[in-house]
């Protein structure tokens, strides 16, 4: 249904033993939009972007993607859904290529080895596709996360300080695979501290304060 | 797209770990030198009698198995916990009972790797005669390295977030594989001497039954494990 909303929060709360990390949320994400997401550090952010990416779900209330229940639904969500994570979810022992081509195999991509050369091209890592991750510095494994997120060609993109780790280049590029993401029709979910860079990129904006929705000051 | 089916997915898994472990041989070197040592200190502490030791033999080999596999379990999973890697996995996605299946498997055949290694030591420790039964022998090995991978594998996803992690496995593991390695103990006592009342074939069976039931419970609890509901 066109109406339907890539995402919506119903009366959401998570707890992590007698702390509430995010505390009675309710958000509608307007069809075609994307989304800033800002806060201070342990404002809720990056537990909100895992809830949304299916890998925990809500103590309280439910979350909505496409019109689907994320905790009943998440086998057919997750093939929909990419998380840019703080944690980069890559095997330090394997090769930047192997673990490209892990995920694609995983995700049931074919024409592997040719897209897995690809995307290392475009994040520019092609010189070192075959070195072990665990060699790599904080911006290059970054790159690899984000070739692993490109793999996916998701329909909502979770990104969570997308810019973090990354030179100007890098910046400037990651900027560019936003708006590309978008242009495929995409829907962004971005957490940066980088406010006005996030502005440019999105057109919602959802400011967290200790688990709740606050207005930014 | 398609994501990968459960055998493709377990076989995927299964491969990633054989590729980590061809990298870094970390668990392998790990625990070949830690079951080498407790084989060692068995034949020592036992003293110089050799049918003493004879009689002992596949009591010693497994437990020197048994207690290696705790250093092989733990790693399996720190690997996974590294860089949050199994929500990748989970995410990508592959389905939680994939991912058992693939880490059981792994974590089998490291085992088995491991106990095929212990064997010329074993003969050349306590005396024993490999040439009786070589085929029930290694059956009986594959089957007990199964027996101990499939709770391993649970109870090490399970205790991989712990703060004392390295007790835990142990201690959750050990009540749970006395059933399992009283038989394939027996199992191979059995392959490695005289069976006159041929008590071989129902130990193998009993062994089996072990694995089976081990495999069923841990293909059913570990998405829970796993899944953070």
């Amino acid at each position: 249904m066109p109406d339907t909303p890539a995402l919506e929060l119903r009366d959401i709360s998570k707890r992590f033993g007698a702390r509430w990390a995010i505390s009675r949320l309710s958000y509608r994400l307007p069809p075609g939009r994307s989304l800033l997401l800002t806060g201070h550090n342990g404002s809720g952010k990056t537990t909100l972007l895992r809830m949304i990416s299916t890998a925990t779900f809500p103590t309280h209330g439910n979350i909505e993607l496409f019109g689907r229940e994320t905790r009943a639904h998440r086998a057919e969500l997750r093939p929909q859904v990419a998380l840019l994570s703080h944690a980069n979810f890559l095997y330090e022992d394997l090769t930047a290529s192997q673990n490209l081509a892990l995920a694609a195999r995983l995700m049931g991509l074919d024409g592997v080895g040719p897209r897995v050369k690809e995307l290392l091209e475009r994040v520019g890592l092609s010189a070192r596709a075959h070195n072990p991750v665990r060699q790599f510095s904080a911006g290059m494994r970054k790159r690899v996360a984000i070739a692993r997120l490109l793999l996916k060609a998701p329909k909502l993109a979770l990104l969570d300080e997308p810019f973090g780790e990354l030179d100007p280049a890098g910046i400037a590029q990651m900027e560019g695979l936003i708006r590309e993401l978008q242009a495929q029709g995409a829907t962004v979910v971005l957490a940066t501290h980088l406010i006005d860079q996030g502005l440019s990129l999105t057109q919602e904006r959802l400011h967290l304060e200790q688990g709740r929705q606050e207005v930014p000051k | 797209m398609k994501p990968a089916g459960l055998l493709r997915g377990a076989w995927l898994v299964l491969k990633k770990d054989w590729q980590l472990e061809w990298r870094t041989r970390a668990r392998l070197t790990a625990t070949v030198f830690f079951s080498l040592s407790t084989l060692l200190l068995f034949s020592f502490a036992m003293g110089p009698n050799i049918n003493v030791l004879r009689e002992h033999a596949p009591g010693y080999l497994w437990l020197g198995i048994l207690f290696a596999s705790v250093l092989s379990l733990g790693e399996s999973f720190r690997v996974e916990s590294e860089n949050q890697s199994l929500t990748g996995l989970l995410l990508a996605p592959v389905d939680a009972r994939s991912i058992f299946l693939g880490k059981v498997l792994g974590n089998a055949s490291l085992l088995f790797g491991l106990a095929l290694v212990l064997l010329p030591v074993t003969v050349a420790l306590y005396d024993v005669d490999l040439s009786r039964n070589p085929a029930a022998l290694l059956l009986a090995l594959a089957l007990g390295c199964l027996g101990i991978s499939a709770p391993g594998t649970v109870y090490s996803a399970m205790s991989s977030n712990a703060r004392a992690r390295d007790v835990m496995l142990p201690l959750l593991l050990f009540p749970v594989l006395v059933p399992m390695l009283l038989a394939a103990v027996s199992a191979t006592k059995f392959a490695l001497s005289k069976d006159v009342q041929e008590q071989l074939p129902s130990w193998l069976k009993l062994l089996t039954a072990f694995d089976l039931i081990y495999l069923s419970v841990g293909f059913l609890v570990f998405p829970r494990v796993v899944e953070d509901d």
